[in-house]
């Protein structure tokens, strides 16, 4: 833990100190703006544009089946009425006219269920598929957006877009907006029908609703307050549980386990009264908008008692019989409906997210010079060729018209680079350095001296902010970033294994290698031995970044890797720190036959590694302050001599 | 495992049980209310035979109200005690687990990798809490609706109500059916889940791999692999879900057309039933077809929260594997220590990862342990303050077997400077303190000076009451190894283990650390992993370490005229100059 967490800080710009942003500079929290007009538009455009048909016979189905709701609830009315009533007293009744009636109800219950059934089924399709589309293109997008973007936000924030704002999204496509919708139509055909029996209870209806929104918005206003508080408490319980979890052995060792247990309490006390609070009002709201409703029926019934028997508004009593039917099919979508716009809510703020994510602009990349397969022609001259010869060129093609192709060598110049990773804060200044192809270039220097931050400009993680990085002699701003990054390896301070096999995690320098040259990637980086003892071997599976796996081992992985993609350029960032002297030395071997003839910047803590290089650069904040090879650096008595003697301290 | 989990539920038993009491409160009332609005419209609105009898509408309507205002009362208190008893639950379930997992040995913490130590303890607890509030209001409450609208429908018209007796066991087939079916594929898209994150999780912190080696279309393919599979198992298990609703309504449809006609038929012929009675019954049909429908999804909720369920209970029900013995020593003598012939597995039964180990350390000491990665050394060390148990032979520190002391006794003697270690968010004081809560400051700027951290501290502008972010992400590797090793020094131990806790300190600092080791504090003993000879060339005894056993032992001197190991070792650094580690 301890040691990652150094890496995360020293191969992290200042801006993202992961865990917390107090002294960060500015960070990006998922803000939860309000859900917009715009928000809506997107997310029916993304079910119109693939789903109109789905859509439009999911309306008709929707419409279906709230009428043969809608017709069930009144034709009890009726029932009693028109077929019932009449036939009490009757010598012989007739019940074909209610056979007849029931047959009717029957098909229309029929058509009701069939409906339902589609529409269910239809919008399964539709939810699903907005979801996937949603989800692959924010995962496609994400992949081309700058590194910045994952400095300034913390890994959570990120993952939450994937679980929570997507399962919000789920919630409202296939619930909430199919049961909004069914009750909106209940909702309007009832009126229609209340109108027509009632306007004076009608206009009641509408005011005791009004009455009951008011009431539910006052509670879920409330339960709102309770519902932050509690995620808050859920975050600060949650962020104490993990720190703690992670440093379990520390407090074991300290016999700090009491201390932890009361903090862990009084967090959790409160946590406790939050979630109780938010609960009960979200408890709550259901029974009294059930009981108001109930209240609202005696109501009428009283007030229509009222107007019928003093003869106003033409009201008979069997009409205050369906009304009081109406109004009990009234309520409950308008109850359904507010229950449902707390979700919506929820999703909409999500949706927000996500399209936030989408939108994010991608790195910049006005590349055009390529890198392409080439070999040489009978003058002597590079040409452009299908097959892979082993010999890169790089394809510039100009104004004019012309397309000239440069031998891909590995010649890096950086000429008078500044940077920061924020304009007001310059990290790099003056940075001049001149790598000939084969040439090994050494950076030494403390934590936050930018050494990292130079590696990171070669390959465009980062674009400077003053000079010029040539490569070949082009400059590599008009190179297209997939070729620039395709012919520079590089093997970063923090070993990132993906769940897989070795094998597989090896290959993803090279997707095309064949079994054998993984094999001899693995040998080069001296991991082929340990891998053979492997249970599975090249087979083993590595989860959790290769958790099973010593921190040294993960770094030979992750050399071979490297050395399987076979770039002119070599980046070694702390590659081989966690691994023992005598395994190093090993591993220096194979490193320094994987060096031959390639460019190579190394950044090291241990002097031993980069001794032999070409040049070795001293970094101190952000400025190179000695240049020059192992003697002459030592003759010259500065800083490395201090650092190489032991006398200066290097973190 | 339902033992385990309701012994949690403590405090909470009065809520918990008056939950269910209210919500049948409530149920009682909605049982209530539609016979109330039955005599309302039979007895008020068609009464006084057919014009309508305003006072008996008033009388209903106020009883109405009365039930009403009752209802809204249990069912609030259903809710607010559903709260608290549920919210109390998933306290003390982390309350337990959390104490629980402070009582872990080493052993059982390894058991349990950490990211799943932290989901157990959050999420899966909060969807306990969900289900737990779950089966207070609702798994109590519709059964108790079923049963009363059942019987109340029954005592209306019994004739009519065998209805429901042929359309209840349709839809409970039909819905278990359903459940049956989709159940498994639900609990394979969970699993996708799992997958499609880790996709992400990975994806989002090796990004600048995946641009390094530019992999942006390789993992946009990995994902929609993932994605799709979601998709395919989800529309799977969704449209199986969507014969519910019309299964419902097949049931609730055809029961309405069915009491419509034999309704009419006891209404109109034999006159045993009255239009009033029959929309009571309709309301109650209604009531108990929405109760099964309550019930299915409570089925579906508590077989997924089996899983949480599951999952937690392995963290309440692991026993720590150390335990204090019965009558423990509280004193330990001196700080020599003594290894018998000890041997090591992580796991039983596993390989060895300590083999013959013996050895014998006086008091005062300062011993060195050199070996490659891999050859157990930490493994040796973590074995003296009992981080682990011996699988063979013994442990003596102060002439006493570890294992017969009190633990805390042990641990507060022996303080070990962990490889992987951490600091906590808080002050630079509040994180020191951790070694002695007691400490006075100076105390604190004596053992910072010690490890030489004093020199730094007061460089910040804030010294000593510099804040740490959670990790120490903002101090160096270096001055966070120096903290933990002023941390440890603190407790004024007997026994000092630093495991390669010098690495990222530059060797002048290394030294003086361990000037100063020898100076004040010459009556602790002291282990010292390093990778560098010259951490531990001065030392009174060097352990040379390969393979779980011990290859040498002796003075620098000694070692390089006798073990090739060392020799090499040394000579590899002398030649590369690796001074600074």
């Amino acid at each position: 833990m301890a040691d990652k967490r150094k890496k995360e800080q020293e191969q992290a710009p200042p801006i993202a100190m992961k865990g917390g942003g107090m002294r960060g500079g500015p960070r990006v929290v998922g803000k939860v703006g309000k859900p917009d007009k715009a928000t809506v538009k997107r997310l029916l455009g993304y079910i119109f544009k693939d789903y109109k048909l789905h859509f439009f016979f999911v309306l008709i189905c929707i419409l279906c089946s709230s009428l043969a709701g809608v017709a069930g609830s009144l034709f009890l009315e009726t029932l009693i009425d028109d077929y019932i009533t009449p036939l009490i007293g009757v010598d012989s009744p007739d019940f074909s006219g209610l056979l007849k009636v029931l047959c009717v109800m029957g098909v229309i219950y029929l058509v009701g269920m069939v409906s339902t059934f589609l529409y269910n089924r239809i919008m399964v399709t539709v939810s699903q598929g907005v979801q996937k589309k949603i989800r692959d293109e924010m995962f496609e997008n994400m992949q081309y957006l700058p590194i910045k973007y994952f400095d300034q936000r913390t890994h959570g924030d990120i993952m939450s877009h994937y679980t929570n704002d997507i399962d919000t999204l789920r919630q409202m496509l296939s619930q909430s907006i199919p049961q909004a919708f069914s009750s909106l139509i209940t909702i309007v055909s009832v009126f229609i029908a209340m109108v027509t029996t009632s306007v004076y209870l009608t206009i009641f209806v509408i005011l005791s609703i009004m009455g009951m929104m008011f009431v539910t918005g006052k509670i879920a206003g409330k339960s709102g307050k309770y519902f932050v508080g509690q995620q808050k408490s859920i975050a600060e319980v949650n962020g104490y549980i993990e720190e703690m979890i992670n440093g379990q052995k520390v407090i074991k060792v300290f016999c700090h386990e009491d201390t932890a247990k009361e903090d862990f309490d009084k967090l959790n006390e409160e946590l406790c009264l939050n979630a109780r609070e938010a609960n009960t009002f979200a408890n709550i709201l259901g029974p009294i908008n059930n009981n108001l409703g109930h209240i609202q029926y005696a109501l009428i019934a009283v007030l229509g008692g009222i107007l019928a028997v003093n003869k106003i508004g033409g009201l008979s009593l069997g009409g205050i019989a369906a009304f009081l039917q109406l109004s009990k099919s009234f309520t409950m979508p308008v109850n359904q409906i507010s229950q449902q716009i707390n979700y919506i809510v929820m999703a909409l703020a999500g949706a927000k997210r996500i399209f936030a994510l989408i939108d994010e602009k991608h790195e910049d990349d006005n590349g055009y010079v390529t890198l392409v397969n080439a070999k040489h022609n009978l003058n002597g001259e590079i040409e452009e060729t299908e097959e892979h010869t082993g010999l890169w060129a790089w394809k510039h093609p100009h104004e004019n018209g012309t397309t000239t192709y440069t031998e891909l060598k590995g010649d890096v110049v950086l000429d008078m680079v500044d940077f920061g990773y924020t304009e007001e804060k310059m990290v790099l200044h003056d940075i001049s350095i001149f790598a000939e192809p084969g040439q090994k270039i050494a950076f030494v220097g403390s934590t936050g001296a930018g050494k990292t931050t130079i590696t990171n400009l070669i390959n465009r993680f980062y674009d400077i902010a003053d000079g010029k990085i040539r490569y070949d002699g082009i400059n590599i701003n008009k190179i297209k970033k997939a070729d620039l990054r395709r012919s520079l390896g590089i093997v970063l301070q923090e070993t990132c294994l993906f769940t897989g096999t070795v094998m597989e995690n090896i290959r993803y320098g090279n997707l095309k290698a064949t079994d054998e040259e993984v094999y001899a990637a693995a040998r080069l980086a001296n991991a082929d031995d340990f891998i053979r003892r492997l249970p599975q071997g090249y087979d083993t599976m590595l989860t959790e970044n290769g958790a099973q796996l010593s921190q040294g081992q993960r770094q030979l992985i992750a050399i071979a890797r490297a050395a399987v993609a076979d770039p002119p350029v070599m980046i070694l960032d702390e590659a081989t720190s966690s691994i023992d002297t005598r395994t190093e030395a090993i591993v220096q071997m194979g490193m320094d036959s994987l060096m031959k003839g390639r460019t190579v910047f190394v950044i090291a803590h241990r002097l031993s590694t980069v001794q032999n290089s070409d040049v070795i650069m001293v970094l101190e904040k952000g400025r190179i302050i000695e240049r020059g090879n192992h003697e002459k650096l030592i003759s010259e008595k500065g800083k490395y001599y201090q650092l190489y003697t032991g006398m200066f301290e290097l973190d | 495992m339902i033992k385990t989990l309701l012994a949690r539920v403590r405090e909470f038993k009065v809520p918990s049980i008056l939950t269910p009491v209210f919500m049948v409160g409530e149920v009682f009332m909605e049982v209530l209310i539609p016979l109330l609005m039955a005599s309302l419209i039979d007895n008020g609105i068609n009464g006084n035979n057919g014009e309508g009898d305003l006072k008996h509408i008033l009388i209903v309507a106020g009883l109405l109200v009365v039930c009403c205002v009752i209802s809204l009362f249990a069912g609030a208190g259903g809710g607010k005690f559903g709260a608290v008893a549920s919210t109390g639950f998933a306290k003390n379930l982390r309350k337990d687990m959390f104490h629980k997992v402070q009582e872990y040995s080493f052993e059982n913490i390894d058991k349990f990798s950490t990211a799943s130590l932290v989901t157990r303890l959050t999420s899966d607890v909060t969807r306990l809490q969900d289900a737990y509030q779950m089966i207070l209001r609702i798994a109590v409450r519709s059964p108790i609706t079923l049963i009363f609208s059942l019987i109340m429908a029954f005592s209306i018209n019994a004739k009519i109500s065998i209805v429901f007796l042929c359309a209840i066991p349709i839809l409970a087939i039909g819905l278990a059916l359903i459940m049956t079916h989709a159940h498994p594929v639900f609990e394979r898209v969970f699993k996708r889940y799992d997958k499609l994150n880790s996709v992400v999780q990975e994806n989002v912190s090796g990004m600048r791999v995946v641009k390094a080696f530019v992999r942006e279309e390789h993992e946009i393919e990995k994902f929609k692999g993932v994605s799709g599979a979601i998709y395919d198992d989800f529309c799977y298990a969704e449209k199986l879900l969507a014969f519910n609703g019309p299964l419902m309504q097949l049931c609730m449809y055809g029961g309405m057309i069915a009491i419509s006609w034999l309704g009419a038929q006891f209404i109109v012929v034999e006159g045993t039933l009255t239009t009033g009675e029959l929309m009571g019954i309709m309301t109650y049909a209604m009531q108990i077809l929405m109760s099964l429908m309550m019930l299915s999804m409570i089925f579906v909720m508590i077989t997924m929260a089996r899983a949480s369920a599951e999952r937690v209970c392995e963290v309440l029900n692991e026993e720590s594997t150390l335990k204090d013995p019965e009558k423990p020593v509280t004193e330990v003598r001196d700080g020599s220590v003594c290894f018998k012939d000890v041997s090591f597995a992580y796991k039983k039964g596993g390989s060895l990862a300590l083999t013959d180990i013996d050895l014998n350390i006086k008091s005062g000491e300062t011993v060195g342990i050199i070996g490659g990665t891999g050859s157990s050394k930490s493994t040796l060390v973590q074995l003296i303050p009992r981080l682990y148990d011996v699988t063979e032979g013994c442990i003596e520190v102060g002439g006493v077997d570890v294992r017969k002391y009190d633990i805390d006794t042990l641990r507060n003697e022996v303080a070990m400077v962990l490889q992987k270690n951490t600091l906590f968010s808080g002050t630079i004081k509040e994180n020191l303190r951790w070694g002695n809560a007691e400490a006075t400051d100076e105390e604190i700027i004596h053992a910072c000076k010690l490890a030489c951290a004093d020199s730094f501290i007061t460089t910040f502008p804030d010294g000593y009451d510099t804040y740490i972010e959670q990790g120490g992400t903002n101090v160096s590797g270096g001055q966070k190894q120096r903290l933990c090793i002023a941390r440890a020094l603190l407790k004024k131990p007997k026994i000092l283990i630093l495991d390669d806790s010098t690495s990222a300190v530059d060797t002048a600092t290394d030294a003086m650390i361990r000037k100063a080791f020898r100076e004040e504090i010459p009556d602790t003993t002291k282990f010292i992993i390093a990778q560098r000879i010259s951490s531990v060339q001065d030392a009174d005894k060097i352990i040379v370490i390969e393979g779980g056993k011990i290859n040498g032992i002796g003075t620098h001197e000694e070692l390089l005229s006798s073990n090739e190991i060392y020799k090499e070792v040394y000579y590899s650094q002398q030649k590369g100059g690796d001074d600074n580690g």
